[in-house]
């Protein structure tokens, strides 16, 4: 049982940390960087793309006995695509600025990579449990570092964050940072950072190994 | 690639039972989320222009939709136009002045905007960008730059001597070179942005101020939709 429990957990902390889809996978890479010029951008992208990612998980798993191998992707591609629509629609309903500032981007959702690779890799494999979990998972992973990307973004970009001012009014503004190009600036430093991290601790592990 | 016995063959009549099972659920799915949202996202549009029309033209209490008739006359409509072009009516249920929505391209996109346009002043009095993709620091400056704001505070689009056209065409100019009141003081670093703001408000105001000036005192009280 208690075995059992750890599994679960380890299904929904690897897309937190170890398989991060922004940045250890890399997937998703559109959304990522287009729409988190402002962090509350970043968070409601991260969370249509959760809301997207649970329900297809679920779907998926749930017929996953009753779709066919050589007709699985336009069964899968169509579950995902009426979800982002319902999503499209519910941002509508709940606000008509936020749709305005999501844009294109939410119809888009349906060609975010990662949501058809959790699909094929792992809810059409996965009992529906595993398959949610795995999709939060993944789903707040992508959130975090779309907020992490939009944070650093909106901060530089518009001395702000969540829309309230963080720097005194004679702030100059890194406009840089809020165009597209921004994008790519705050990416590469999250990388960094991961990445640094993630050798660290891997000579760590190896230095334990030896040692041992 | 296909050894038989290795991977069977699915029947076709498993996948056509997968596919349009599939299809048919998603159908469904879409058309409960859209007829459970329909009314809200309607209610926020509808809240949204309200809201937009008052910051327009503050006077707005209530507002009557016109559109053009056949015969090239106003008249109160009830389709909802692709542009509106609304009467706003005040508190004493005076003509206040009239509500247009315009359309034109910018520098990324379409940019659409609201303004009012007032009868005493001869003038557009209000003026709002509902839309736009323009660059961030670049050209989206001309909803912030408050140079360029005071355009609209009383922009002249008074109607030649015939009535048929505006006696001054709206431009836009470079910044700090406005010297008539039918010019836009434009922004550096915002060129096109402000001038194509200059053409989307000169072409909508010479298509709509003669029509409005002709027939707005003859569209009837008992048309007036309650609007906000």
């Amino acid at each position: 049982m208690a075995s059992k429990e750890v599994t679960s957990t380890d299904e929904f902390v690897k897309g937190l940390w170890r398989d991060n889809p922004v940045f250890i996978q890399v997937l998703g890479m559109c959304p990522a960087l287009a729409v988190s010029n402002t962090a509350l951008n970043a968070l409601a992208m991260g969370l249509a793309t959760t809301f997207v990612l649970l329900m297809s998980g679920l779907s998926v798993s749930l017929l996953r006995n009753f779709i066919p191998r050589e007709a699985r992707i336009v069964c899968y591609i169509c579950i995902i695509a009426t979800f982002v629509t319902s999503v499209d629609y519910l941002i509508m309903a709940l606000s008509l600025e936020l749709h305005r500032a999501l844009g294109a981007f939410i119809a888009l959702i349906v060609v975010n990579c990662l949501i058809l690779g959790r699909a094929e890799a792992f809810a059409s494999k996965h009992k529906p449990g595993r398959a949610l979990l795995d999709g939060l998972g993944m789903g707040v992973g992508f959130t975090l570092a779309l907020l992490f990307i939009g944070v650093v973004r909106e901060i530089l970009g518009s001395g702000s964050l969540f829309g309230v001012a963080v720097f005194p009014d004679g702030f100059q503004t890194w406009t840089v940072m809020v165009l597209p190009s921004g994008g790519f600036f705050a990416m590469a430093l999250w990388l960094l950072i991961v990445n640094r991290i993630k050798q660290k601790q891997a000579a760590a592990a190896k230095t334990v190994e030896v040692t041992s | 690639m296909n050894v038989p016995g290795q991977q069977p063959q699915t029947s076709a009549w498993s996948m056509y039972r997968a596919i349009v099972g599939i299809g048919a659920f998603c159908a469904l799915v879409i058309v409960v989320v859209f007829q459970s949202t329909a009314a809200r996202i309607r209610d926020n549009q509808e809240r949204f222009l309200a809201a937009a029309i008052a910051d327009v033209l503050p006077e707005t209490r209530t507002t009557v939709a016109v559109g053009l008739a056949e015969d090239g006359r106003l008249v109160p409509t009830t389709e909802t136009l692709a542009l509106p072009v609304f009467l706003a009516y005040d508190e004493a249920e005076q003509l206040a002045g009239a509500v247009l929505t315009a359309m034109g391209m910018g520098y990324q996109d379409n940019i659409r905007v609201l303004y009012a346009y007032s009868f005493e002043q001869n003038a557009i009095v209000g003026f709002k960008i509902l839309e736009s993709k323009e660059t961030p620091g670049l050209g989206d400056r001309v909803e912030i730059e408050p140079h360029f704001i005071a355009n609209f505070e009383a922009l002249d689009a008074s109607l030649s001597v015939d009535g048929s056209a505006l006696a001054n065409p709206i431009v836009t100019v470079k910044q700090g070179e406005k010297t008539d009141p039918w010019q836009i003081d434009g922004i550096t670093g915002a060129t096109i942005t402000s001038e194509a703001l200059g053409n989307i408000l000169n072409n909508s105001a010479s298509e709509w101020v003669p029509v409005l000036e002709r027939d707005a005192g003859t569209i009837e009280r008992g048309d007036r939709s309650n609007g906000q």
